[in-house]
């Protein structure tokens, strides 16, 4: 069979997973597609490249295509998320002497509880926290504005946000332009390596179940290409499947490594793939569940509710009418073009597109098209529910 | 604002930016500055607010742009990019987009004038069109308030329209002021006498 090819945009990070094995281990060319993987040097290059066509899709931060929505930052050109790549996957480390005067006032660093981290950090940075974050809208943003908003509305006092590609998070920290960050990995643990941070919480302490990159394509392929579109949906939902089983995290971790795709070492990767975190120079691990998501509790299903949330946390931070963007956030999500891709697979899907945000404290088993689907905890930290603006399925 | 624009190229390569900055220098009088460390970057810019940043597609510093972008506008600051390979068709596109971006081939100093040129032009169109609608917006409020003067000297003195208005030049042209302006303190004692 003639193999028809989609060039695939990614950025050099541990959540780029899915489309890297969907190509080395063979379950794009099952589906009859070849990927042309074209590792790109920054998020705004490769929402850029997906816009002009010079890629058909690409590995992109969820909030981006919902941004472009609401017509905040630099992109034109109408994006789609026809499939969420992962879940979660992200980690906030401070600075060495921060880190010290968080142990010296009495903070373990349990890396379980957002609550007491977020109200030691903000004591013991009294003249200010300068944060870093890879992208203006990214998941790591909106999870550090609604974590230290939330604690003691001191976004706007004294926390500042910058944005920091991640590949220069180690040397803006080290140089003193940051005091903290928000990053996906491997850019956390390659901080620690460094001896130059120590990780303070996952992103999964803050919001159980975030979504953090999506299968990104413009919307007017996603009509010209539904068949495409269709088979690179499968081709990275079994790659999502495969990587959820432990006996596959060495070898994932050994592809990821290799110089075209993250170019580091394999022992540094597989730290995010397994949850087991090296958080300080001293050695101390942490084990965390639900670190990282490809495909347990549905991971890869791209819940309109998901979108509504990221509409409506930029519409806040933007000014911009909440109801609104919320709207047009969830219709980024594209659940019916998930549903068509997986729809005569073994995939069983749930029977609601929306659910509520932050609603599920333990693994809870909602009705699939088939039998049931199990969802694994959203919550958030403070226990807030997002209740779905619409539920159309 | 002054006339000159003034150009940001961040560029760690000295041996290439020296050919930009020249090829720059011939094409017209530009305030240009380099940025070869990445270091603060963002506040290397913010202080020196240019007209026009030029940065490499390739530079991964180029997210840091975004952030500037949002904080004061998409308009406000047109950013051009070099990418290594593409074609004219997307060059015209990315402008037909509306899109703040020209994309050429590589970094080649015979290009940097056309993109520029597109920049400029780009920038200037945006320019003519806040200006327009700034001017719209004041026109609209002017008569506005000088309609409220009309109705108050019509009321005060018991005459029509267009003796008030005419009472209203009159008044402007003794004091050599505009129109609108005499109006606005009419309208303004007025609120004060309520």
């Amino acid at each position: 069979m003639r193999q028809t090819q989609i060039s695939v945009g990614f950025i050099p990070l541990v959540d780029a997973a899915p489309l890297v094995v969907a190509h080395e281990m063979g379950f794009a060319a099952e589906e009859g597609i070849a990927l042309d993987l074209r590792r790109a040097p920054s998020w705004s290059s490769i929402r850029d490249m997906l816009s002009f066509g010079q890629v058909d899709a690409a590995h992109m931060l969820a909030p981006m295509p919902v941004a472009t929505a609401l017509g905040l930052g630099g992109g034109m050109t109408p994006v789609v998320a026809g499939s969420v790549l992962s879940v979660n996957g992200t980690v906030i480390g401070v600075n060495t002497q921060i880190a010290a005067r968080l142990r010296s006032a009495g903070h373990n660093f349990a890396f379980d509880d957002a609550y007491s981290a977020g109200a030691a950090l903000i004591a013991a940075t009294p003249d200010g926290l300068r944060i870093g974050v890879p992208f203006p809208f990214s998941m790591q943003r909106a999870l550090v504005e609604y974590w230290l908003g939330t604690i003691g509305h001191a976004v706007r006092e004294k926390v500042t946000i910058h944005t920091v590609p991640p590949p220069l998070m180690v040397d803006a920290i080290e140089a003193g332009e940051i005091d903290a960050f928000c990053v996906g990995e491997p850019w956390g643990s390659m901080a620690v390596e460094k001896g130059v941070a120590t990780l303070l919480l996952p992103g999964a302490a803050i919001w159980k179940f975030a979504p953090e990159k999506i299968l990104a394509v413009r919307s007017t392929w996603a009509e010209t290409e539904s068949v495409l579109l269709g088979r690179l949906i499968r081709a990275v939902w079994r790659a999502g499947r495969w990587l959820a089983e432990p006996a596959s995290q060495s070898l994932a971790a050994e592809l990821l490594s290799r110089q075209r795709y993250l170019d580091l070492s394999p022992e540094i990767i597989e730290r995010a793939l397994t949850g087991r975190l090296v958080i300080s120079s001293r050695g101390e691990e942490r084990q965390v569940p639900q670190f990282l998501e490809f495909f347990d509790g549905v991971a890869t299903f791209p819940w309109r509710s998901q979108g509504e949330w990221i509409g409506r946390h930029l519409a806040q931070q933007h000014q911009l009418d909440v109801t609104a963007s919320a709207t047009a956030g969830g219709a980024v999500f594209r659940t019916d073009l998930y549903r068509a891709a997986l729809g005569r697979t073994s995939a069983i899907l749930p029977v609601e597109s929306s659910k509520p945000e932050g609603g599920m404290p333990e693994v809870s088993s909602v009705p699939g098209m088939t039998g049931h689907v199990s969802l694994k905890p959203d919550t958030f930290f403070d226990g807030t529910v997002f209740e779905p603006i619409q539920d159309n399925r | 604002m002054t006339d000159t624009l003034s150009i940001i190229i961040v560029e760690p390569d000295r041996d290439r930016a020296l050919p930009i900055v020249d090829s720059l220098r011939a094409a017209g009088s530009f305030d240009i500055h380099v940025i070869s460390d990445p270091t603060w970057l963002a506040r290397q810019i913010e202080e020196r607010r240019p007209d026009v940043v030029l940065i490499d597609l390739a530079n991964p510093s180029r997210d840091i742009l975004e952030e500037l972008a949002v904080a004061s506008g998409p308009l406000e600051r047109p950013v051009a990019m070099f990418v290594d390979s593409s074609d004219e068709g997307l060059s015209a596109a990315a402008i037909e987009a509306g899109v703040s971006a020209y994309v050429v081939d590589g970094m080649q100093p015979s290009r940097v004038k056309p993109v520029l040129d597109a920049a400029i032009a780009r920038f200037r169109m945006f320019q003519r069109m806040r200006t327009e609608l700034a001017e719209t917006k004041r026109a609209l409020e002017e008569r506005k308030v000088i309609d409220r003067a009309k109705g108050m000297i019509m009321k005060a003195r018991g005459v029509d329209e267009g003796e008030a208005y005419v009472i209203l030049r009159k008044a402007a042209m003794n004091q050599n002021k505009r129109v609108a302006d005499v109006a606005a303190a009419l309208v303004l004692s007025a609120g004060l006498l309520g």
